[in-house]
């Protein structure tokens, strides 16, 4: 199949970035959308010219470095998959595909379609976490947990942290990505201590990295590749406002 | 000139010598802890684990990664599970099974010491996952959940869906976070270490390019640890993540640590089949499902027959067949070549002929099509979005795939290298998997070595040697930065004709035919005249854009192939000297009448551990005997 690009292109953080036309011939719809755009990255280096710059590693959808912005849609038409385990199938012969990075104040272009995303770092460092040094833990089955608490805290837990709920949401808010670290934490007994902390500062470092607010849009949820659940938020929401109000004591 | 390499085993029985080892080591004082750097290469479950952890102890840590964050470490995309010997399904299990199984499961060419040390550590990694808040899989009662993997008959898989290298790398991501936040690590994503800064023989610190700005920076510490795990890249498809290189333990190669067993290389049996020549990568399709699903090939050799009008007569079943007691849980290296047997007799399914079928057709019957979907949901779909088949309808094809490296740099005991002060752990050291890891194994030694091992053991490297003040002033420093800049430089100059990837997929099939699944005198000795060829052209011959002051992928690429290729040289060196077969390692040349590996323990039971003579001279072997005094060597049946 024969495709034409539209592709993201910016020299570096600084620099001023355009839309370039690409053409995509010979294109296997068994090819990854990634592999395709090996393909045209090849040709561009046998042409001598510079190939384009883009964020990926794992290939198999769980170590969330892929990040493009298809045709408007983070990570592109196939619900629940993240750009790398997108397939050429689900494009048909000649159709015009656009490819950006993901936008967002707290996302700054580092070059063509790849993004600094260190911000989701430094929420994690603000609380995502629950305080565990190694070699104080007792015996893993003195702790139990009901198995619906572990499947809705997985559920929360797999989060891979692409940043796609901020390329999606209109107020590039990173609610989603927060309220599932709050989520999975906040579901198990061994996160009761720091819960309303966690929620306080995880929030108040959200906003420090020039995050927009939640209002409730739903494109997070829409766009996640693991699917998770707006119904995160809400939980977010009620340990922040618990925590403010009441204090972080659990 | 050959190295002397001493293990440092510790004596006694194997159940004292870790205990004792760690009263033993000396300490260093709390309050002295703060004044030392150690710099940690690499973010996975070996590297996020020890830095946070040695952040905790006090110690002063730099940690780097050449990802956009210590949360995309290849660590995460482990699926089915990890081991440990809680015996908490009552089925007999113990630390001295495990220990056993491990040994027994590497084909009796791992060190009795290390492998029992893991086993005792696999209980202490469980509470501290379950600890953090890593949520495994549980019954209803709110106990923990356990599976059966191969190579083991007891069930001690601790699982997160098929998610759990995800959920183990989060909970030590965290734990990172909160020492970055607390000021104990600081952390260099998106930079890749180019080489090792060696000090009056002591490791001192390395060169790194940061990836976004092309800057060449020094850091200096007092001990490095290197996490940088495997090396399969090196055959182009691999289930390896894209980023995955041997560059860090090969520049420590070229400064004088002795490199390990390098020809022993694990093909998992269950990977998504090629589908063509744009193929980046393989997917692996987790062990655990051969838990449920069974492993089966026509009986006709060319069965084009749609796999579901095959009757049930006309199937040959052949782990179940071949290895009974085991079925289709055998270990990895024999269900692997189990698997090439029968594609090699022509009863391959699929396009290529290069597959099998992975059957649940009888475990929905039995099980019911919810209680599968609830076990491999994420599995299945992964699989029905890559071939766009439906799994739950039509049998899975699977086919053997370069999934981990049991070699690894030279460790002793204290997981140190034969250069003082170098530390080597997870999948980038050799030393607990033998000549082949059993599943769910590779994240239990990530997090043994880094949790429960280094730190420890750091403590008594900087107590006992007592480095002296080096900063990056130092001439070392300059002469490794201007290597560092002219092999950049020279990768630019070349402006050849053909692209990185055209070599590394050249090279990888090389590697594949010649030093894969099996191994003969003369298809090694091919390779041997072929890679140095290709890498000759490579210098000619390469096309890398770009300039060396920006992000420049291609660049990167480029020098990590080039590494690639000495490796691959070297792997190839070791595949052919070691003339028995164990484990991975199969030459046709030494098998038994009914086609299982062979070993030659009285020629071949030591570590072959090879050390840099100087370019274009042929490394030196050294060899570090094996001492089983425990368990007995024996022909590994799993019959």
């Amino acid at each position: 199949m024969n495709l034409t690009l539209h592709v993201w292109r910016q020299a570096g953080p600084k620099a001023p970035g355009k839309m370039v036309v690409y053409q995509a011939t010979d294109i296997s719809p068994d090819m990854s959308f990634l592999e395709m755009l090996d393909v045209v990255n090849e040709r561009l280096t046998e042409r001598g010219e510079v190939p384009i710059a883009f964020d990926h590693d794992c290939r198999e959808g769980i170590c969330g470095m892929c990040s493009l912005m298809i045709n408007g849609v983070a990570h592109g038409p196939m619900k629940g998959t993240a750009t790398c385990q997108l397939h050429m199938r689900s494009f048909k012969d000649g159709d015009t595909v656009y490819i950006e990075p993901w936008r967002a104040r707290a996302f700054p272009v580092i070059k063509d379609l790849t993004v600094d995303r260190s911000a989701l770092d430094r929420i994690i460092q603000a609380g995502g976490f629950i305080t565990a040094p190694t070699g104080g833990a007792q015996d893993a089955n003195t702790i139990l947990v009901p198995k619906e608490s572990v499947e809705s805290a997985m559920d929360a837990a797999a989060c891979i942290g692409c940043g796609a709920c901020v390329a999606a949401c209109p107020n590039a808010s990173a609610s989603l990505f927060t309220a599932a670290k709050v989520t999975h934490l906040g579901l198990l007994p061994q996160g009761q201590p720091e819960r309303y902390r966690r929620a306080l500062e995880m929030v108040d470092q959200m906003d420090l990295e020039n995050f927009g607010s939640c209002t409730l849009h739903g494109e997070c949820q829409e766009a996640c590749p693991k699917e998770i659940s707006m119904d995160t938020i809400t939980r977010m929401n009620r340990d922040f406002i618990r925590g403010r109000l009441i204090g972080t004591r659990a | 000139m050959t190295l002397r390499l001493d293990a440092r085993i510790p004596p006694g029985s194997l159940a004292e010598k870790w205990n004792r080892h760690r009263f033993e080591m000396k300490l260093v004082n709390p309050a002295n802890k703060r004044r030392h750097t150690i710099i940690v290469v690499g973010s996975g479950l070996a590297g996020g684990a020890a830095a946070a952890t040695m952040s905790e102890l006090g110690y002063n840590v730099k940690c780097f990664c050449f990802q956009d964050s210590p949360r995309r470490a290849h660590s995460i995309a482990a699926q089915g599970g990890i081991n440990a010997a809680k015996n908490y399904q009552n089925d007999g299990d113990s630390i001295y099974r495990l220990f056993y199984d491990t040994i027994k499961g590497g084909d009796f060419r791992s060190r009795e010491g290390n492998v029992y040390r893991l086993a005792e550590l696999s209980v202490n990694i469980i509470d501290q996952c379950v600890a953090q808040g890593v949520p495994f899989a549980r019954e209803y009662g709110g106990l923990l959940s356990n599976r059966s993997f191969g190579g083991a008959q007891v069930s001690r898989t601790f699982y997160a869906r098929g998610q759990t290298g995800q959920q183990l790398l989060l909970g030590a991501y965290q734990a990172l976070e909160c020492q970055i936040a607390r000021g104990g690590v600081t952390m260099y994503p998106r930079t890749e270490m180019l080489d090792l800064v060696v000090i009056d023989g002591k490791a001192r610190g390395i060169v790194v390019r940061n990836l976004v700005t092309g800057a060449i920076e020094s850091h200096a510490a007092d001990a490095v640890v290197l996490a940088t795990g495997g090396y399969s890249n090196l055959f182009f498809l691999s289930t390896n993540a894209q980023g995955c290189n041997a560059t860090a333990i090969w520049r420590a190669y070229k400064r004088g640590a002795a490199f390990a067993n390098p020809c022993f290389t694990q093909i998992h049996p269950t990977c998504i089949p090629v589908s063509g020549e744009h193929q980046s990568k393989l997917t692996l399709m987790s062990e655990s499902l051969r838990n449920d699903g069974r492993v089966w090939v026509s009986k006709k050799p060319g069965d084009k027959r749609d796999p579901r009008q095959i009757p049930e007569n006309e199937r040959d079943y052949f782990l179940e067949r071949k290895y009974p007691s085991f079925g289709n849980l055998a270990p990895r290296d024999i269900a692997s070549r189990a698997v090439k047997e029968v594609c090699d007799e022509g009863r391959g399914v699929g396009e290529s002929g290069l597959g099998v079928y992975l059957d649940f057709a009888d475990a929905i019957k039995r099980l019911g099509i919810d209680v599968i979907r609830e076990r491999y949901g994420n599995l299945f779909e992964m699989y029905q979005r890559i071939t766009d088949e439906n799994p739950y309808e039509v049998p899975m094809r699977i086919y053997p795939a370069v999934h981990y490296t049991m070699g690894g740099l030279w460790v002793d005991y204290n997981l140190m290298s034969n250069i003082e002060g170098l530390h080597v752990t997870g999948e980038a050291n050799f030393s607990d998997h033998g000549a082949n890891r059993l599943g769910a194994s590779a994240l239990m030694q990530g997090l043994a070595d880094g949790y429960f091992i280094i730190p420890n053991t750091i403590g008594d490297y900087l107590a006992s040697s007592k480095p002296q003040k080096v900063d990056t002033t130092h001439a070392a420093f300059k002469a490794a930065e201007d290597e560092v800049e002219e092999r950049t430089k020279r990768f630019l100059s070349i402006k050849g004709k053909r692209t990185v990837a055209s070599f590394h997929r050249e090279l990888g099939q090389i590697l594949w035919h010649n030093c894969g699944m099996s191994r003969n005198e003369a298809g090694l000795r091919t390779a041997l005249r072929k890679i140095p060829e290709l890498r000759e052209e490579f210098w000619r011959n390469v096309n890398v854009p770009g300039s060396d002051v920006e992000l420049n992928q291609a660049l990167e690429k480029a020098g990590r192939v080039a590494d690639f290729f000495e490796l691959g040289e070297l792997m190839c060196l070791d595949a052919l000297h070691r003339t028995e077969s164990c484990g991975g390692h199969f030459r046709e040349e030494s098998q038994t009448p009914d086609g299982e590996a062979l070993r030659d323990d009285e020629n071949f039971a030591y570590v072959a551990a090879w050390q840099f003579a100087g370019e274009g001279k042929i490394p030196v072997l050294n060899k570090e005997p094996l001492v089983f005094e425990n368990v007995k060597l024996s022909q590994r049946s799993y019959k």
